[in-house]
This record gives structure tokens, C-alpha cells and sequence, in this order.
């Protein structure tokens, strides 16, 4: 497989299992009115998953987004750590958010100058998504932070709790070197610095302490996933694969 | 906007009919009733079929009533979420995955839409909430029964939301503006949903074998609990009183519970015949001298049972909800806390 | 109002421009700005407005329901019926 269908598979990849994440807040939120945002921002990851998936076929022998998604196994997804984790509670969730949308933003903002057109246009799309997805993040963030004691408690253990999964998301690798050397992707690490700041900036508004880990995860884009991976996928890809070839 | 190659332009459901637009085109006549005493003027709107609005005097009893009615239809779209949402995370292909997600979405929204139709008769979303956690608002009773496998949510969409539908068309026309106006937006949005039910089991039906299995498994299992939908027989051992008429006069339900099965049994099985699918009843017979299809007895025993608590799901759903209501009880007062503080804040500043 | 409550917003929508705002309808938010996000989330999830505003339901003024002669109430009323709380009867109903 290019370079360029590895990289496409990779956010394609974050985008699927946080879609998936983000979909089993279905009736499960603490107000109506966050399922509809937590569903509407899982369905915008997972349109940007279709056409980066659909892509990625396209350039490695025309396999389909189905194909992608339900028939590969664990060590060949290309996510980070960080999308596989579970959902957790709202806290943990918002953490998450906060972490991967800001990353998300940073990364598509610059990838509406990408050379292959389909990354490209779909950047252009997508910022606009993420750009609410990162304003609902921090907008909870600030409420759950400066809110009670108690949610500002558990704000900052989810906060804790994700934040070694951050640094992975600005590890460079041989794909994504080569496709920042060829304008169609960018480099992970030079995303960290514009992160990091939006990052400082939220949480002291909020009263939080920026984490400080001591570990970080690494390996997602080599297929060293996390063991949530594996759970994960047996769910998602169970009925298509017990029907070989059918067709929904 | 999904896209289906089954048919037909043929409507598939009530809402398709032609019935929410006439609902609609109703919205547009004057206001043309004469001032009274305030009993006299609520009958003269009624009588001239004009829309009661939240401002307007109304008889306590239809208040109570529309409120019930309101907030169980609004906690059936909510606790609705749940037997579909369970499949979400396994939708066999990314296209399903999506639409699924969305109809969860647009349930949400139809709640919503409802609590705040409920809200103008001056109840609040919390105190609905409570009765429903504590088991003294219902919802609709087809809920409790489960999802088994991936064709369920074909027939969900088929046969629950097409029986919604049928339901939920009158109600467009309802004599309560709020509730007339929020089941516009409603049905809107729910045909879409029957039409992506239909579309799942159209190719389940076309697929291997044990595809149409799956299908035939999940129509035999929906078919009757969809027929119940529709309530209690109007007449008979097995009718239930007088709710039904004072309901009809107040402009709150339009068709008997009789009326409106008959006409989603009559819409429905040449629909079933389409997709090739068996319906459990073998007293299914078009009746030539009536016009409509014959069926069989439904088992009210049945019904009764799951309605007063021992379904397969009851305590399931509703445990469910209570659950994540509980589980975000933090998140909400933290909201509350942030906002008063900011309040504060802007206050000081000034 | 419990801890948990949210207040009640009204939302307007304009559908498109060169059109006036009209009423879509209600929800639940803490404060306005997150009730300009949940009401673009509810109301405009198909794409159906360039323009939403949002209101407290409490600063919402509305007129007696019949033109007549009190047309203007000095007592300013408010939108909705606050009645006292009533008992909801416990018997078993479908829809």
C-alpha cells in the first residue's frame, strides 16, 4: 500500500473507532440535548472515516470502505491509542474530545492545502466540523472545570487519565514523513506547538492543571494497538463478517 | 437523500399519503371565532376546527389529558432510542452505522420537540422526567420488546415506525397548536425512517439465505406487537371506555384505534408481499366485499401483560434510562453552577 | 427548579436569508451560549437555518390570547401557564 493510502487509513482509522466511541453515548447522555451533540459529532467523524477509507481503497487494488473497515484485522488498523479508549464517563469523554479535536483542527486547517484533491477538499469540510467539535469540548470543559467540586474533581482525573494518550498524536513515522515531504499530508509533530497552547489556554480558564504523564502510549500506527482495540473490533465487525459477501 | 432502488414513487407510509400536508395548508386559515364566555369560546374553536394555543383558557381535564398524552408520546421517542441504538455498534456496514446513528438522532429530536410542546401546558421536562423514572408516565408499549438481531431494526422501521405514522398523522391535525405543529416536524422526519426500515429488509429478503431468515424471523416476531400499537379494540370484551370518545371531541385523537390499524394493516401487507416476506397470520385475507384485509384475533392477554409491566424489556428500558439520567446528574448541576458563577461574574464586572 | 434543571429557551430560526426569524420551538441549556449550540444541533440538523436566535423563556412577554379589550396587560404576563402542580392519574394508557 502508498504512503498516501497508509496515511488516509490512519485518520480514516481515528475517526472510525472515535465515531463508534461517540455512538455509544446513544441514550445514555445526561441531557437529550448532548446526545443530539454528541451523535451529531459522531456522525460528522463518521462521514470524514467514509471518504478517507473510500480513498485509501481506491489507491491500494479497489477495495471498498466495507472492506476497510469490517474485514481487516487489529494489527492492521492504523489508529492511535487514544480513539480506542473506552467511553467512560461524560468527563473522560470531554477530555478525550478536548484532546483529539484540537489535534483534528490543527491538522485539517493545514491539510486544505494538501495536494491530492480528495484530502484537500475533504479538509475544507471537515474544519468546519471540528471547529464545533473542539468549541463543545472546551465549552465543557470550562463548565465542568469551574463548575462544582465535584465535577472539577472528575474533570481533571479524566484529564489525568487521557492525557499520555496526547503525545502519540505528534509522533512522526516513515508515512506520514514521506507524505508531508510530497504536500499531501503534514507532519504530526508540527501540530504540537498550536495544541499545546490552545490546550494551556482551556484548562487554566477552566482551573485545571495541565497533566503531567509519566508514560505515553505509542504503536497505534504500526498496529501495536491497545487491548481495547481487539473488544472493540469483535463488536463492530461480528455480523459482517458472519455473512461473507453479503450485501446490506 | 439515502438513496433506495426498490421502488417506486408509491407512498410507503400515512405521512407519504398526502395527510401531513393537508395538516399544514390548514395552518394558513384566519382566526375567524367570535368572543364568548371562555368554555364557549374553547368549544366555538374547536367546533370550527381552529387550534387552541398556550395562552388560550382550556377545561383543566383537557390539559391533564393533552400533558399525559404529550409526555408519554415525548418518553416513547426517548426510551425508542434504546432497542435500535443497541445495534449501532454493530451495523454491518458503514452506510447503515451512519443512518442508524442519525435516526437515534433525529429520536432525540422528536423528544425533544415533544417536552417542549408539554412544557407550554405548564409542566416542566424534570417533573416529566420524574414520572416517568418512577413508572407513573408510560411510553410506548412496543419498546419492551428486544432487538435480537441486526434485521430487527429493518422491522422496527417497517413496521413501528409505519404504525407510528399512522398514528401520528391526525395528530397533525390535532386541536392543540404545540402538539399539532411539533408532529409536522415529526412526521417529516419519521418517513424518512420507515423508508430506510423498508430498505434494510428489501435487501435482507434479496440476500442469502440466511439473510432472508433473518428477516422472516424478525417480521414474525414485530408483526403482531405492531398491530398492539394501536391500542385496545374500540368495541368488545376487550374495549377499554370512554377516553377514546372525550378525545374525540376535544380534537385530541381523530380515528378510532380500530380505524387506524385496519388502514395500516391494508398499506402494510401488500408491502410485506413486496418483500417477499410471510406475515404470522394465517387469517390474512383480502376481503372483497369490505375492501380491506381480514386478520386474525390479536392476544390481548398479551398485550395487557407487557402494558402493566411484564414484558421482556420492561424493567431493562427503564432502568436504562434512569441510569443515565443518575449518571449525568453532575454534569448537569455543574452546568448550572458554571452559568451562576458566570452570571456572578458579569454582575461584579458591571 | 432542582440543582439539575436547566432553564427553558425558545429558538428562533431564520430559514434563509431575506426571511424573518420564526418560532422553531424549545429546549433545555444552562446558559445561552450552549443554547445556541444545542438549538443549531436540534433545529438546523438538516441544514433548514442561516440564523438562530435564542431567549430565556422567562424574558418572553406575550400578549392576552383574545384581541379584546385588555389587549395590553398591565401585569405583563408571561408565555405559558405556570398552574399548580396537579395530580396525574396512575391508570395504565397507550398511545
Amino acid at each position: 500500500m502508498n504512503a498516501t493510502a497508509r496515511y488516509c487509513l490512519g485518520l480514516g482509522d481515528d475517526a472510525l473507532v472515535l465515531a463508534h466511541r461517540l455512538g455509544e453515548w446513544l441514550s445514555r447522555a445526561p441531557q437529550i440535548e448532548e446526545d443530539m451533540a454528541l451523535g451529531n459529532i459522531g456522525l460528522d467523524l463518521l462521514g470524514q472515516a467514509r471518504t478517507l477509507l473510500t480513498h485509501a481503497g481506491e489507491l491500494s487494488g479497489g477495495r471498498s470502505e466495507d472492506d476497510l473497515a469490517y474485514l481487516r484485522d487489529e494489527r492492521e488498523f492504523r489508529c492511535v491509542h487514544l480513539v480506542q479508549l473506552p467511553r467512560g464517563d461524560f468527563g473522560d469523554t470531554v477530555a478525550r474530545q478536548l484532546v483529539f479535536s484540537t489535534y483534528q483542527l490543527a491538522l485539517y486547517s493545514r491539510l486544505v492545502e494538501s495536494t491530492d484533491p480528495v484530502i484537500s477538499a475533504l479538509a475544507s469540510k471537515a474544519v468546519k466540523e471540528v471547529t464545533y467539535h473542539r468549541d463543545h469540548a472546551v465549552q465543557w470543559t470550562l463548565r465542568l472545570g469551574d463548575g462544582t467540586a465535584e465535577s472539577h474533581r472528575r474533570m481533571q482525573a479524566s484529564l489525568d487519565a487521557v492525557w499520555p494518550y496526547a503525545d502519540e498524536l505528534f509522533t512522526d513515522d516513515d508515512v506520514s514523513v514521506a507524505v508531508a515531504a510530497d504536500g499531501v499530508g503534514v507532519l504530526p509533530s508540527s501540530l504540537r506547538g498550536e495544541c499545546e497552547q490552545v490546550w494551556a489556554d482551556v484548562l487554566t480558564r477552566a482551573t485545571l492543571e495541565l497533566p503531567e504523564p509519566r508514560s505515553h502510549a505509542r504503536g497505534g500506527r504500526d498496529g501495536r494497538h491497545s487491548e481495547h482495540l481487539g473488544y472493540l473490533l469483535a463488536e463492530m465487525q461480528h455480523i459482517a463478517r458472519s455473512h461473507p459477501g453479503a450485501t446490506w | 437523500m439515502y438513496g433506495n432502488d426498490h421502488s417506486s414513487d408509491a407512498p410507503l407510509n400515512a405521512a407519504e399519503a398526502g395527510g401531513v400536508d393537508e395538516a399544514m395548508a390548514h395552518v394558513d386559515r384566519r382566526d375567524s371565532v367570535d368572543s364568548g364566555d371562555e368554555q364557549e369560546r374553547f368549544d366555538a374553536l374547536l367546533a370550527a376546527d381552529q387550534r387552541i394555543e398556550p395562552r388560550d383558557w382550556m377545561p383543566d381535564d383537557y390539559r391533564k389529558t393533552l400533558v399525559r398524552q404529550i409526555a408519554q408520546h415525548a418518553h416513547s421517542e426517548i426510551i425508542g432510542m434504546q432497542p435500535e441504538g443497541n445495534w449501532i455498534t454493530r451495523a454491518p456496514s458503514l452506510r447503515r452505522k451512519a443512518i442508524l446513528m442519525a435516526k437515534s438522532q433525529d429520536e432525540a429530536g422528536h423528544g425533544l420537540y415533544l417536552y417542549s410542546a408539554a412544557e407550554t401546558l405548564g409542566t416542566s421536562r424534570g417533573e416529566m422526567l420524574d414520572l416517568l423514572h418512577a413508572g407513573k408516565q408510560k411510553y410506548s408499549s412496543i419498546f419492551n420488546y428486544p432487538t435480537l438481531t441486526w434485521a430487527d431494526v429493518g422491522a422496527i422501521g417497517w413496521l413501528v415506525d409505519g404504525a407510528a405514522i399512522m398514528n401520528q398523522v391526525p395528530l397533525c391535525r390535532c386541536s392543540y397548536g404545540p402538539y399539532a405543529r411539533a408532529m409536522i416536524r415529526v412526521c417529516k422526519e419519521e418517513s424518512f425512517h420507515q423508508r430506510q426500515g423498508f430498505e434494510i429488509l428489501w435487501n435482507l429478503a434479496r440476500g442469502t439465505d440466511a439473510q432472508r431468515e433473518m428477516a422472516q424471523d424478525a417480521a414474525n416476531r414485530w408483526w403482531w406487537p405492531s398491530l398492539m400499537m394501536f391500542g385496545p379494540p374500540d368495541t368488545g370484551e376487550a374495549a377499554q371506555g370512554t377516553h377514546t370518545e372525550l378525545s374525540m371531541a376535544w380534537g385530541i385523537k381523530r380515528f378510532s384505534n380500530d380505524d387506524l390499524r385496519q388502514k395500516f394493516v391494508d398499506m402494510t401487507v401488500p408491502q410485506a408481499q413486496k418483500l417477499g416476506l410471510d406475515l404470522p397470520d394465517d387469517d390474512l385475507a383480502w376481503d372483497d366485499e369490505r375492501g380491506h384485509w381480514n386478520f386474525g384475533e390479536i392476544d390481548w392477554d398479551e398485550f395487557w401483560q407487557v402494558v402493566k409491566g411484564d414484558g421482556p424489556c420492561n424493567a431493562q428500558r427503564l432502568e436504562h434510562r434512569r441510569t443515565a439520567h443518575s449518571e449525568g446528574a453532575w454534569v448537569r448541576e455543574a452546568a448550572n453552577a458554571y452559568a451562576a458563577k458566570q452570571s456572578q461574574r458579569a454582575e461584579s464586572a458591571a | 427548579m432542582n440543582a439539575g434543571e436547566w432553564p427553558l429557551w425558545e429558538v428562533f430560526v431564520r430559514g434563509k436569508r431575506g426571511l424573518n426569524h420564526t418560532h422553531a420551538g424549545s429546549l433545555h441549556a444552562p446558559d445561552a451560549t450552549m443554547a445556541l449550540r444545542n438549538a443549531r444541533d436540534v433545529y438546523t440538523r438538516r441544514g433548514e437555518g442561516v440564523s438562530i436566535w435564542v431567549v430565556p423563556a422567562s424574558s418572553i412577554t406575550a400578549s392576552s390570547p383574545d384581541e379584546r379589550d385588555s389587549f395590553f396587560d398591565p401585569a405583563a404576563d408571561k408565555v405559558y401557564r405556570h398552574p399548580t402542580f396537579y395530580d396525574v392519574p396512575e391508570d395504565v394508557e397507550y398511545l
